[in-house]
């Protein structure tokens, strides 16, 4: 079901309710804040490609007599270490970075749903399996587990060598080793939610009436706990893109010279002596991201949430 | 409770032995052999020679058997030679295991004092301009990218101000205790507050629970001054959550902890596992991650057990 037949087909009293919900959005400010600036920072890395158009640059052309150049009127941010144009590199970095975490998290709140529903909704030993395997896995050092994930070597695995050192693949690699660690907090949490609706009354009517267990997870279950998994996977969403930038930047995530905000920082200890806001532009634009889908998320908890005061 | 123990740490032990299996077949998927790197050295070995060496070293046989050979030299004590210290891996790992668990305890210290202070701080007047500033701090701690933070650090405090070495664990020559220490500073600082922001959100909440509860209201009745109350009635009560959390969040350290070593060049056992991936250095790395996970495995069967004892209300069966 695409979004708008959701929207149409949505009965009344949910329209009122979202707009409710928008109308107590609205009173954070902090969270009406983020937005702005999540939609300011969107149309930052999409201006990349009226950018390149107009000045007629080229992201990946290295020009090492141009190395470190400062601000001018070709290069408004002035060039990295390569020569390159360093604006346009952090409007491609931030396309990158930005996709990477929205892929991951909506691949990682997938499977969180539904271990979270299986667990949640049989109970039992299902149960008692998926949440001992979620404990363990969230007891796991995760950034050297990355780590190591991000340096297999993907010929061992059938993969040809040609896709194996693409930046395709190291692009979907990213992707789906963060996806598979962290889907546990949306599965913990999704697992509670069920369990509280579990028992009610429309659920156990759609049962009754012979409704098979996958009907009644979709149909009665997930709509009802939608509202703590939208907050969750907001809160993820800023965690991903961390991880992504710190493993491209140790030289395990995204591989030069596809740009990404972390692996702009590749050689930042030279950066550091050498132009130093170059070594500061990238960090601060995850910073400034991060921070605003967080508040994004608190901004959204209290909207959802009918108990907090605004 | 004791039943209870040796079943947690039962548990604790499978999962790592499934880690440990897990784990060894990852360093078998990085690129390479421990013999392509010794050829690397070895440029007029024949083709025969390198199938022989492979039989030796048993690399041509199935993973399932080369990991059971692993798993009972491992037992024994012997977790191979590190290729690029050219020695043994434990003797390799100790010195650096004690320079994580100082900088670890460090940072974790510094980070408990900041965040109980600042998080009673904003659950004393909920929505006051201090509960916001401090709000705003926890967030920012929360969402900065810790090896970003390091080089900021890097940049203003060594490269601009001079005042304090940007790497490294001592300055050749120099010496000293205070030596040691300044060279300590900003990797516990950046490690701290990368831990701190999560913490603050924490003690604030719980606080906050705590405050609106019976008894606090009771002792209020009863004219306990609002500094007895605060510290007495509300503040310990409301430990017992933020405890458990802060045991929890050890894993996570250790995540941070790789990141700074690396950052300002320490010899611990974060960078030693990135250098040794990085390096082809497979029974090093392998070695270190099961210690990183036995690290977080252990801090977990202390949370449950804190929690136990410091809540008579908690009965752990």
């Amino acid at each position: 079901m695409s979004a708008t037949t959701a929207i149409a087909t949505m009965p009344d009293a949910a329209i009122a309710s979202w707009r409710l919900r928008w109308r107590r959005f609205r009173r954070h400010h902090a969270g009406m804040a983020s937005l702005i600036v999540l939609v300011l920072l969107l149309v930052f890395v999409l201006a990349a490609w009226p950018l390149q158009a107009v000045l007629g640059l080229d992201p990946n052309a290295t020009d090492l007599l141009s190395r470190y150049e400062p601000p001018s009127a070709l290069h408004w941010l002035g060039t990295d270490d390569a020569g390159r144009d360093e604006l346009l590199r952090l409007m491609l970095g931030g396309q990158i970075s930005l996709l990477v975490g929205a892929l991951a998290t909506v691949a990682g709140g997938i499977l969180g749903v539904m271990i979270g529903l299986v667990a949640g909704y049989f109970g039992g030993r299902a149960d008692a399996f998926l949440m001992r395997f979620t404990d363990g896995v969230i007891a796991l050092p995760l950034l050297p587990l990355l780590i190591v994930l991000g340096a297999v070597d993907l010929t061992k695995l059938g993969f040809s060598s040609e896709f194996a050192h693409s930046g395709a693949a190291a692009f979907w690699r990213v992707v789906i080793i963060i996806a598979l660690f962290d889907w546990t907090s949306i599965a913990r949490l999704v697992r509670a939610a069920t369990l509280s609706v579990r028992e009610r009354d429309y659920v156990r009517a759609a049962r009754a009436s012979g409704g098979g267990a996958g009907y009644v997870m979709r149909a009665h279950i997930l709509p009802n706990i939608a509202t703590p998994i939208i907050v969750a996977g907001t809160l993820t969403i800023g965690r991903v893109i961390l991880f992504e930038s710190v493993l491209s930047f140790l030289g395990f995530g995204i591989v030069p010279p596809t740009p990404s905000w972390g692996n702009m920082l590749n050689n930042a200890q030279e950066l550091v002596t050498t132009a130093p806001a170059l070594a500061i532009y990238p960090g601060l634009l995850i910073f400034l991201t991060v921070i605003a889908v967080n508040f994004l998320g608190d901004g959204l908890q209290h909207a959802f949430d009918p108990r907090s005061n605004v | 409770m004791g039943g209870y123990i040796l079943r947690r740490a039962a548990q604790a032990a499978v999962v790592l032995l499934v880690m440990s299996f897990i784990i060894y077949s990852l360093i078998g998927l990085m690129p390479g052999d421990p013999i392509d790197v010794m050829l690397s050295t070895m440029p007029n070995i024949t083709p025969e020679q390198v199938a022989r060496l492979r039989h030796v070293y048993g690399l041509d046989q199935p993973l399932m058997l080369r990991y059971w050979h692993w798993l009972g030299a491992a037992v024994r004590g012997d977790f191979g030679f590190s290729r690029l210290h050219a020695a043994p891996v434990l003797i390799v790992l100790g010195p650096a295991l004690a320079q994580t668990c100082r900088l670890m305890l460090a940072s974790f210290t510094l980070s408990v004092f900041l965040s109980v202070s600042l998080g009673v701080l904003a659950a004393l007047r909920p929505g006051s301009w201090r509960d916001t500033l401090i709000g705003f701090f926890a967030f920012a701690g929360i969402s900065v990218p810790v090896f970003w933070l390091a080089l900021v650090l890097i940049l203003v405090f060594a490269v601009w101000l001079h005042w304090l070495p940007a790497s490294g664990i001592s300055t050749v020559g120099a010496g000293g205790f205070g030596d040691l220490l300044r060279h300590l500073v900003l990797p516990v600082v950046t490690l701290a507050l990368a831990i701190t922001g999560q913490f603050i959100r924490f003690v604030r909440a719980s606080m906050i629970e705590t405050l609106r509860m019976d008894h606090i209201r009771t002792a209020r009745a009863k004219g306990a001054g609002e500094r007895r109350v605060v510290l007495v009635h509300a503040f310990r009560n409301a430990l017992i959550p933020v405890v458990t959390v802060m045991a929890l969040s050890f894993g996570g350290l250790f995540s941070g902890a790789l990141i700074t070593e690396t950052m300002f060049a320490q010899p611990g056992v974060g960078k030693m596992i990135y250098d040794a991936i990085l390096g082809n250095d497979y029974n090093l790395a392998l070695t270190g991650l099961l210690f990183a996970t036995l690290v977080t495995l252990l801090s977990n069967l202390v949370a449950d057990l804190a929690y136990a004892w410091l809540d008579p209300r908690i009965a752990l069966r």
